[in-house]
């Protein structure tokens, strides 16, 4: 501990004049950067989950949570970045600018920023999971179940990543059953239990008995659970908070991913990349299917998942039509990367429009 | 409660231990004396909290309150961080001396940066000297006006201004979501919710190359000298404390009750405001959702741990300042849980309340006499 005390004073000293302290490190270390608290049940704890992967892995891990996307994330970067660790992975969105900018006075310590789209320096790179890939399952669950035929949907921020996860969700309901209704409440929070309960309420009162979400408390799942209608999970298996409403949950599974760049570092191996994994690759895994699904429907998503995983079945597969009956992906062929990076239309069968 | 004092006191009495005596005065020794001994007190049971949970009392303290401030970057980012607590502060002191209850000091801050935020979007793309002195202008009056909102319902139609001013903080961060969501959202930005980044002649100039500090510092120090001759010098100041002392005394006295109220909560809001011109221009250099960690709501405890002197309130800025730095030092190096910082800050306030009770009651040591 004193050590690394003395070597942030030293390192600190000569920050002006050399940023190659932190270069000479032998073993590697790790720096993780949380938006939320490690006990929030839903993304932060995820990733920290993944981070306890690296130590597991045998490397030294450091993290700070609860790091507000204001003017203070700049400053837990550069004190990350100056007091010897090697690698730093900045997990929310509203990093992307801060990560940039220390990363150009850094250009020894490799950094990872999760959902963003700037690698504006040779030393950052960007990571995301294909939810998509989760949510389609969740979609073929839930046409499946729904019997009022109205699916209720709690989303955040009408940016791409989350409209990309309402119509992979709409899409599969609807290839299972024409007649569903996807409606969505926009919470406008990641993480508030009581917007999200409220949100969750409002489309149980509209008819709504199957509740997907894209925000990352466990309110909205306890909620169902009370009203009696069916949730899914969201971020981690969220099924001990909720057994009876829970069917199964899309888990952001970190671990290998962070493993494998950590070690990249280590062997010098590491390079800038922009990585989008799914279920193929682990980043996004499926939970236990609950007892209620039945077991005709458990085998027909146990196919999807390892038709979704090989790359046999893609979850935008055209013929796609927008709200108003416009062709978005013609018959045979799939949505490119491209597309779905700046998805921002809604599938026919989605109902309401678009915050602008 | 005062029968349970009465009744504490009564029991002492009878043992003739300890006696708990009323002053007379309020004693100004220990008006300056009791946030010093808040602050050791706080050190002590935070010292206490290490313990318990099972770190080294001491090392904790030292990387919680002397390491982040080593070196010149750190104190830097020490000012910068005290600088919209200590310019918050300053403005909700006038509030505050003449019996003024603002609490939306956030919100105050968050119109502020969405005024100033909108101008300096407006001028996207261009360079010029005059850009920079009216985006600061615009935070100031944008601050004003939303702080006139609880001021104009208080004296005219008699509402309760620590309600309004607390419930507009959740408006004016509505409307700051839906700007930046919406219709202010970068073109180029693939719908997240931020703004464009401000031009260059938007952004408020770093005092020093590779250091965050920034020329909204002198904002704050203006601050500080305008308000100190203001409460000390001018019949201004003089009528708020009064105000302060008793609102039917002012009243008496023939003061424009009205006037001042309106006065003071428009000088907060432009502090308030300020502040926020300060954190977007400054190290943000754009607007988005999160434009502040709650200065406003921390200002709060910088006002009255710095006895609502402007003096008084640069210090308490910096010792608040430090919670916040500390609390990243301590997790990154002792992976102490960063939510330390916020329990420190409140046990700061905690023990400068209790520590109020000196202030009005002394405690004589008798020894037992039979």
């Amino acid at each position: 501990m004193h050590k690394i005390f003395t070597r942030s004073l030293v390192s600190s000293l000569v920050f002006f004049f050399t940023l190659t302290v932190s270069a000479v490190a032998k073993d590697v270390k790790a720096a993780f950067v949380y938006i939320g608290p490690t006990g929030d049940h839903g993304w932060t704890y995820q990733h920290d989950v993944g981070r306890k992967a690296v130590e597991a892995a045998g490397y030294k891990t450091t993290y700070v949570e609860g790091v507000p996307e204001s003017a203070d994330a700049e400053r837990v970067l550069r004190q990350l970045a100056n007091s010897g660790h090697d690698v730093i992975f900045t997990t929310s969105f509203g990093y992307m600018n801060p990560t940039n900018k220390v990363a150009k006075e850094f250009p020894n310590v490799k950094f990872e920023h999760a959902t963003g789209y700037k690698r504006e320096h040779p030393n950052v790179s960007t990571y995301a999971a294909r939810f998509y890939e989760g949510r389609a399952i969740l979609g073929t669950i839930a046409g499946s179940m729904t019997k009022s035929n109205v699916i209720g949907y709690v989303a955040s921020f009408p940016i791409p990543e989350v409209i990309r996860g309402i119509n992979s969700f709409t899409l599969a309901a609807q290839k299972v059953n024409p007649n569903i209704k996807t409606k969505i409440v926009w919470a406008f929070t990641w993480y508030d239990p009581g917007k999200e309960s409220e949100a969750a309420k409002a489309l149980i009162d509209q008819g709504a008995d199957i509740i997907a979400q894209h925000t990352d408390s466990t309110a909205i799942v306890q909620i169902a659970e009370k009203a009696g209608v069916y949730a899914f999970g969201q971020a981690s298996d969220m099924d001990k908070f909720a057994p009876k409403a829970v069917l199964t949950s899309v888990e952001n599974n970190w671990g290998p991913y962070y493993v494998d760049r950590v070690k990249a570092v280590a062997n010098g191996t590491w390079s800038q990349k922009d990585t989008w994994h799914g279920i193929g690759d682990g980043m996004v895994v499926i939970s236990d299917l609950d007892s209620a699904i039945p077991s005709d429907l458990q085998a027909k998503v146990k196919k999807l998942q390892a038709d979704l995983a090989s790359g046999k079945v893609h979850a935008f597969t055209g013929p796609i039509y927008d709200q108003k009956g416009g062709l978005m992906v013609a018959e045979g062929k799939t949505a490119d990367d491209g597309m779905l990076a700046g998805m921002m239309t809604y599938v026919k069968g989605v109902e309401g429009d678009i915050p602008k | 409660m005062k029968l349970l004092q009465k009744n504490l006191v009564c029991l002492w009495e009878e043992e003739k231990l300890i006696k708990i005596v009323k002053r007379n005065q309020p004693s100004r020794a220990i008006f300056f004396l009791t946030p010093v001994l808040a602050i050791f007190l706080t050190l002590f049971a935070g010292g206490l909290i290490f313990y318990i949970l099972g770190f080294k009392p001491f090392e904790a303290l030292k990387f919680f309150f002397i390491v982040p401030i080593a070196d010149m970057y750190g104190l830097s980012e020490l000012l910068l961080k005290a600088t919209p607590l200590c310019l918050i502060a300053i403005g909700l002191s006038f509030c505050f001396k003449s019996n003024n209850w603002n609490i939306g000091a956030e919100g105050q801050l968050t119109f502020g940066a969405i005024v100033s935020g909108g101008v300096a979007l407006l001028f996207y793309n261009q360079e010029g000297f005059y850009i920079l002195p009216i985006v600061i202008l615009a935070g100031a009056i944008g601050g004003m006006l939303y702080a006139s909102i609880p001021a104009i319902l208080k004296t005219y139609f008699n509402t309760n201004e620590i309600l309004v001013s607390l419930m507009l903080v959740y408006v004016s961060k509505l409307i700051l979501d839906y700007l930046v969501v919406g219709p202010w959202s970068n073109p180029e930005g693939f719908n997240f919710p931020e703004t464009r980044q401000f031009s260059y002649s938007a952004r408020l100039p770093l005092l020093f190359e590779g250091l965050r500090i920034h020329a909204g510092i002198f904002l704050a120090l203006a601050a500080v000298v305008v308000s100190w001759f203001i409460f000390y010098k001018t019949y201004l100041g003089f009528q708020m404390k009064v105000s302060g002392f008793s609102l039917k005394t002012a009243k008496y006295a023939g003061y424009k009750g009205k006037k001042m109220i309106i006065l003071v909560f428009l000088i907060s809001g432009a502090c308030a405001g300020l502040a926020g011109v300060g954190e977007i221009t400054g190290p943000i250099g754009q607007l988005h959702r999160e434009v502040s960690p709650d200065y406003g709501f921390t200002a709060i405890i910088v006002a009255f741990l710095g006895r609502l002197h402007p003096v008084g309130i640069i210090f308490a800025s910096l010792i608040v300042a430090i919670t916040y730095l500390g609390a990243e030092t301590a997790q990154i190096f002792m992976q102490i849980p960063k939510y330390t910082g916020q329990v420190f800050q409140g046990m700061i306030l905690f023990f400068l309340l209790a520590s109020d009770y000196l202030l009005f009651f002394k405690i004589k040591f008798t020894g037992l006499k039979k």
